[in-house]
């Protein structure tokens, strides 16, 4: 076993070795652009992104002119969103997503406010899960539009997709979802689940960065969105710039060994994440955080009462983990995600994620273990507010200087 | 973000780590920060007939640079006469430990626990407490 070891995989994932061997003659000899049409190294180049077109199509069961490729999951984003706002504009100007979202999505619905959209946050509840009383409460004739998020990259909740879908159809909204913590991981099936947009990057399923998916649906109903890119007409005109051909091939070979290893793997890893989970769970004053039966099989988000996230991390310093604690972001404000569950400050301080992978083992899983009790027992011994906590006082009818 | 290796340091082997008897007229208590904010200093110290600084001790609930700032300021705190201490500024602690400007607020908190131990031992033996400086943040 090496350390560190790597249970971070909802930030990123290692490349499979698989999907560099496919990458790599696209590096060098079959260097061609795929939009040259009148020489054998164009057709070589379009004939493997056609190819790949087709491995994301059968992951996620649509065609393979419905698949636009992207840089990644971000841009995805954008495009759909700020895509079907201009498109749809005569429409209505109304979006609905939630206060959970990714970045990518809450930034660019905040970014279509200032050209006019109305835009309503859902909360969630202590789960993570939206209301969908709510979500049908804050549909309007002037909806166009509705976004949330597949499974959650901080706590790893995943959303009732097809009765969220169903509300925004029936009031002839368009649903988009942001599935790039999903996809490869758990089945997704845009006809199934109802999508009408999807986006999803390679690099959280073993595949490159730099390379992503907007899915657009075709067929009941056909959905346009405005592109954000002008330039060559690339993807249908939705997406201009040459493709990145051996990105797009990785991505193809890693959804393709996700679509065939997917109903192993996710027992395998949630095994793992289970047991990881019950042993730190054990623990005294440490909480899951988020729905724990509608859940993507890799992620544990924990939070151990009285010890700070970042502290925490420093002591367990051959596990790569990543938390909610304000000391591991720029802006010093603990985890939005965990504080829309209604967590308080204090608790999302003390949170920790776990994100497991294809190449994590059982024997990294129970160093991991060890290692987090360790830790954490070490940082309680130094803690004030855990020894309070031990002599019975009060810590919410403290008079803190609030700084 | 990259440690410094004196906070490492201090991290790893924390020193003066426990607790003193908050109820003896001879120690003076510190709390300073909130646990929503994601740090808390308790710092305390034991102060002879002399004026002098005999133990320290701290506890501490954040991140590795707020428990390497109170593992430094009692070091720091062990043998001086309690004018003495009133002079640690926090930019001390910042450049001992090579604190970066998003870690400052740490050293802020650790000068705040150092200065409200000092008043709580005063006011416990029939002394004004020292005027203190606005809170910083």
């Amino acid at each position: 076993m090496e350390l560190p070891i790597y249970l971070d995989n909802n930030a990123t994932t290692p490349l499979d070795p698989r999907v560099l061997e496919a990458m790599l003659p696209y590096f060098t000899n079959k260097f061609g652009n795929a939009a040259s049409r009148n020489h054998a190294f164009g057709w070589v180049a379009e004939e493997a992104v056609d190819y790949s077109r087709e491995q994301v199509a059968k992951l996620i069961g649509c065609t393979e002119k419905e698949i636009i490729f992207t840089s990644g999951a971000t841009e995805a984003d954008n495009l759909g969103i700020k895509g079907v706002f201009e498109m749809y504009q005569d429409k209505g100007n109304h979006i609905i997503t939630a206060t959970t979202e990714h970045k990518a999505v809450l930034d660019t619905c905040k970014h279509l406010e200032k050209a006019g959209a109305k835009v309503t946050y859902l909360k969630v509840k202590e789960d993570g899960l939206i209301d969908l009383q709510e979500l049908e409460a804050a549909m309007t004739d002037q909806t166009i539009l509705v976004t949330i998020m597949y499974g959650n990259n901080e706590i790893g909740v995943v959303q009732p997709i097809k009765e969220i879908s169903a509300i925004a159809h029936k009031h002839g909204a368009l649903f988009m979802t942001d599935a790039t913590q999903a996809v490869g991981k758990i089945p997704v099936d845009v006809n199934a689940d109802g999508i009408d947009l999807m986006a999803f990057s390679a690099h959280k399923m073993y595949g490159p960065k730099g390379v992503g998916v907007l899915y657009v649906r075709r067929k009941n109903p056909r959905v346009k969105v405005t592109a954000q890119i002008d330039g060559g007409g690339h993807e249908r005109g939705m997406r201009s710039g040459t493709l990145n051909v051996p990105g797009i091939v990785g991505l193809g070979k890693a959804c393709e060994l996700c679509r065939l290893e997917m109903d192993s793997e996710a027992k395998r890893l949630s095994g793992l994440r289970d047991k990881l989970e019950s042993a730190l769970s054990q623990m005294e004053e440490s909480y899951v955080n988020g729905n724990v039966e509608h859940r993507l099989p890799h992620v544990a988000n924990i939070s151990f009462k009285y010890v700070e996230g970042e502290g925490l991390m420093m002591a367990m310093k051959d596990l790569a983990v990543s938390s909610g604690s304000a000391c591991t972001s720029a802006s010093l404000e603990p985890s939005y995600v965990l504080k829309s569950l209604g967590l308080s400050d204090d608790l999302a301080h003390s949170s920790i994620r776990f994100g497991l992978g294809r190449f994590t083992t059982e024997e990294e899983i129970d160093y991991a273990i060890e290692n987090t009790k360790k830790a954490v027992n070490h940082l309680r011994d130094l803690s004030p507010l855990w020894e309070m906590f031990k002599e019975g006082i009060d810590l919410s009818k403290i008079e803190w200087a609030e700084h | 973000m990259a440690y410094s290796e004196k906070v490492m340091e201090h991290y790893t082997n924390p020193r003066n780590v426990g607790t003193l008897n908050k109820d003896s007229k001879s120690v003076g208590t510190g709390l300073v920060g909130a646990p929503e904010c994601g740090d808390v200093m308790r710092l305390q110290i034991e102060v002879d007939e002399n004026n002098v600084i005999t133990d320290a001790k701290f506890k501490t609930f954040g991140c590795g640079s707020a428990i390497a700032s109170s593992s430094l300021a009692t070091e720091w705190l062990k043998g001086k006469t309690v004018d003495e201490a009133l002079t640690i500024d926090n930019m001390d602690i910042v450049e001992e430990l090579a604190l970066p400007p998003v870690k400052i607020h740490c050293s802020v908190l650790a000068e705040d626990a150092i200065k409200s131990a000092i008043n709580d031992y005063r006011v416990k033996n029939g002394l004004e407490p020292f005027e203190l400086a606005k809170s910083h943040h």
